[in-house]
């Protein structure tokens, strides 16, 4: 099967994202995203289509929930004895999925929950997140045919070669609930047919959904290849996957912190700004300055706990953000949001730049 | 002993065989119908080329001492000069080429070291010129300059590896030292010495109205121009000269040569001839003596020893400005930077060898070091290996003549880049090569009052502002068609870069790819 990244190509890509979350944590059924995502179906051309839904394993949400695809079974063969050497795996399973027409070549898709070893993790000297990072850079670099495309905690991805929609109906998500949701549906520029490729792209628990094509991929990605991580994908989503993880859980700069790094506001912005503020900004955009992204954007963060929506900083992409009562909707098209919610109290166009970030009532616990 | 490559006349010596005639490599053409015998022509060459003949009243060129300058062309008010290349020629040979055959008797009438000036001329191959730039298309808008923001101010310095926060939660700054440019251009190092007052001048009120940095050189700090310290690099070569704590303190950053891109492994010769008053004060060495910058650092011997200067210095400065060190790029010059990277630098500085020089043997400019392209493209790939790029800046010099060359660096991965070459022609320089003769007819490379005095630094000032403004202009729209907005994602983007006529070997060491792929 032809996989991305592996002849060195990169490939652009158009799309529609959507997302979903509940402040008061209520768990939403997979069925909303879907019809929501649906109504873009001529922004995505059959080549890629996915989801990422939050607090959808309560019963396992202690555990790292690991959806790996397989193109083989001497790949799976060879990847579970991996996992044997590095987890404590707690219930594995194929992922539920219903075979429909639309969906086709699809490889072994199968779900480990699963805990780091506590002599191996001891020993590596790694924090339990960190050590479950560097498995998954191992297996996906490492072995052929194997590719962990989720890895954290009551979280999972959900993706595939086709419209979203079928995909949807494919992996069954009405069967799932969560408090967020994003979807995704995808317009490559060339014919992959490789489903590692679809969005979101996620690291343990940041997933990424991403329209748009940044011009400043290649000074992202040997930036962030200096911290471990492996671009073998050659799509600027994955990079921009790891840039947040590395700003947010490496670093330790709050949410915030990281989209005004990667959408830092211009000079001339920050300079109208008082003082302080003004050396904050002037500060990350110094240091950080191999993870400004330019060029197109739209994208929908997902993390435990939280959603954040980000454009670029000229807004070379659609976006737009309704609220209704708990319930926060992010889009690429505003019909995406009125086709499941009509009678919104609020609906606005994010400027270029501005994070919206919506997070989980303090009182609420997942 | 050394020998000049001007031409000389010898022949007209009865006592030296008629071998050691050279013809003159270039001719003086004169068109008798538009010459009105002003004499401009020779007044101002000081290489006194033009002469009138009072029996004939007829204007005469002695083609021997002309070293194709363009004064006398430029100043003639009825355009009747122009230069040719002298079609004399050997009997034609492929291997024994003209300038083989009169270098070597010159090297037998003198017995000296060849000596030349500004950067290496030889035909190698000129990797800039070798790789193309990419543009949006459908999938990605370019972005028009005129009317959104395009950002290309940079910072130089090394980066913390990790944030740190108060007691409040709040970041605490904790960068080192950075130097602050509205562009990444700056004025590399040129001392007083090798070229004149006005054009220290007009470096250093350039550097300030741009709002980026010039470079001293080792030739110390006139104290006229402790004023433009804030965008003054002072530099600590092998000599020492000029170096005290004012002069440290002067500046806002001190850069450690240790080599020279157009001679590496050699030091310099500034003649006594060049020593006057105020050079001898601003160097701190008396008048008339020669100013001789030993090849090693008589402190350096190794790294170990290189990081004790940088420490002293940032010491004697208190951790207040970031330290340079400036090397030549040389075969390894990757394993050299990575050393440096770990050695307390903030900012590491390559010249290529291509890169221009006040005076350097022929042998060593056109022989020794290696493109400066080749050797950005594996410094920063090294430092990325290693994982430590953000201890350090890339400054790279050596032949940067452009504005797309200056993108091409960028997208290789430098930070900024240095020029030299360029602004000096700015000044009006016509590199003619000939700075060591120390005649100048520009004013630049000359300590000569009446040579400098041709100079006006408030035209050479602005000269410099024009040319680092349309270079402005000629990067963001480049960046534009990139649609990139702000040159820090331009940084290291090597996939915005094409390979054209390279073979595989090259483009993995400039970790590009070939147009087409």
């Amino acid at each position: 099967m032809f996989r991305e990244g592996e002849n060195e190509n990169r490939i652009p890509s158009g799309c529609a994202i959507s997302g979903i979350f509940s402040k008061k944590g209520e768990r939403i059924s997979g069925e909303s995203i879907i019809k929501s995502i649906s109504v873009m179906h001529d922004r995505s051309n059959g080549l890629g289509g996915g989801f990422a839904g939050y607090g959808i394993y309560p019963e396992y949400k202690d555990f790292y929930a690991l959806h790996i695809f397989y193109d083989t079974q001497a790949a799976k063969d060879e990847c579970e004895k991996y996992l044997e050497r590095c987890f404590e795996i707690v219930n594995l399973s194929k992922i539920p999925i219903k075979k429909t027409r639309k969906i086709t070549n699809e490889p072994l898709i199968w779900r480990y929950f699963v805990y780091p070893l506590p002599v191996r993790l001891a020993d590596s000297h790694l924090d339990e997140d960190e050590y479950v990072v560097r498995r998954v850079i191992k297996i996906n670099s490492e072995i052929k045919g194997a590719y962990v495309f989720s890895s954290g905690k009551n979280m999972g991805v959900f993706k595939a070669v086709g419209f979203p929609e079928d995909v949807g109906e494919f992996y069954r998500l009405a069967e799932y609930e969560g408090y967020s949701w994003t979807a995704h549906g995808r317009y490559p520029t060339n014919t992959p047919g490789w489903w590692g490729g679809a969005h979101p792209f996620a690291m343990l628990d940041y997933s990424i959904v991403h329209n748009g094509e940044i011009s400043s991929y290649d000074a992202n990605r040997r930036y962030i290849e200096m911290f471990g991580y492996k671009c073998t994908l050659l799509t600027d989503t994955e990079a921009i996957t790891y840039i947040f993880d590395y700003l947010v859980r490496r670093m330790g700069l709050t949410i915030e912190e990281a989209a005004s790094v990667v959408a830092a506001p211009f000079w001339s912005t920050i300079n109208k700004k008082e003082p302080q503020e003004a050396e904050r900004l002037k500060y990350l955009r110094n240091i950080f300055s191999s993870l400004l992204i330019t060029g197109p954007f739209s994208i929908l963060l997902g993390y435990t706990g939280g959603i954040m929506a980000l454009n670029d900083r000229l807004k070379l992409r659609s976006m737009v953000v309704g609220e209704r009562g708990d319930r926060v909707y992010m889009a690429s098209e505003e019909a995406a949001i009125r086709v499941i919610e009509p009678d919104l109290d609020r609906i606005y166009a994010p400027k270029g730049g501005q994070p919206v970030i919506v997070k989980l009532n303090d009182d609420v616990k997942i | 002993m050394v020998h000049s490559d001007l031409n000389k006349n010898v022949g007209d010596k009865e006592n030296i065989m008629p071998i050691n005639f050279i013809h003159p490599e270039y001719e003086v053409i004169r068109d008798f119908n538009k010459c009105i015998k002003c004499r401009v022509c020779e007044r101002q060459c000081s290489n006194e080329v033009h002469k009138l003949d009072p029996d004939h009243n007829i204007m005469t060129a002695d083609d021997s001492k002309c070293v194709c300058c363009h004064r006398c062309v430029s100043v003639c008010p009825t355009k009747a000069l122009k230069i040719v290349k002298s079609d004399h020629t050997f009997k034609t040979n492929s291997n024994w080429m003209p300038e083989t055959i009169t270098e070597i008797y010159r090297q037998a009438e003198s017995g000296g070291v060849l000596l030349s000036s500004m950067g290496n001329p030889k035909p190698f191959p000129v990797y800039w010129d070798k790789i193309l730039i990419n543009a949006s298309q459908v999938t990605n808008p370019s972005i028009d300059p005129l009317r959104e923001p395009m950002e290309t101010k940079t910072f130089l310095g090394a980066k913390p590896n990790k944030i740190e926060r108060d007691k409040d939660g709040r970041l605490i700054n904790n960068l080192p030292p950075q130097l602050e440019l509205t562009l990444p251009i700056m004025f590399s190092a040129m001392s007083y010495g090798s070229i004149s007052y006005n054009a220290h001048e007009s470096l250093a009120r350039a550097a300030r109205e741009l709002g980026i940095y010039y470079n001293t050189g080792e030739g110390g700090l006139h104290e006229d121009f402790y004023q433009y310290g804030a965008n003054t690099i002072v530099q600590v070569a092998s000599g020492r000269f000029g170096v005290h704590k004012g002069y440290l303190d002067a500046a806002a950053a001190v850069e450690i040569k240790m080599g020279q891109g157009a001679k590496p492994g050699i030091g310099g010769h500034l003649p006594g001839t060049k020593i006057g008053s105020d050079i001898s004060k601003t160097r701190m060495i008396p008048e008339g003596t020669d100013a001789i910058s030993p090849a090693p650092h008589h402190d350096i011997y190794s790294i170990e020893d290189l990081r004790q200067l940088v420490y002293s210095l940032k010491e004697a400065t208190e951790y207040k400005k970031p330290v340079i060190v400036k090397i030549a790029a040389v075969h390894n010059v990757a394993a050299i930077a990575s050393g440096i990277a770990r050695s307390g630098a903030d900012i590491i500085s390559i010249d290529g060898f291509r890169g221009g020089t006040g005076a350097a043997p022929t042998r060593i400019r056109d022989n020794v070091g290696i493109p400066i392209e080749l050797a950005l493209a594996s410094v920063d790939e090294r430092l990325r290996a290693e994982g430590i790029r953000g201890n350090v800046s890339l400054v790279i010099g050596g032949s940067v003549r452009s504005s797309t060359d200056v993108v091409k660096a960028i997208a290789l991965g430098a930070d900024a880049v240095y020029i030299g070459t360029a602004a000096l022609i700015a000044l009006g320089c016509h590199l003619c090569r000939s700075c060591h003769t120390g005649l100048c007819n520009w004013g630049i490379a000359t300590q000569k009052a009446e040579l400098v005095k041709r100079l006006n630094p408030e035209v050479g000032y602005t000269r410099l502002v024009n040319l680092i403004t349309a270079w402005r202009h000629e990067i963001t729209e480049l960046m534009g068609c990139m649609g990139i907005n702000s040159i820090e994602a331009l940084k290291g983007n090597r996939l915005m870069l094409r390979g054209i006529g390279l073979n595989e070997k090259e483009l993995e060491i400039l970790g590009i790819k070939h147009a087409g792929e």
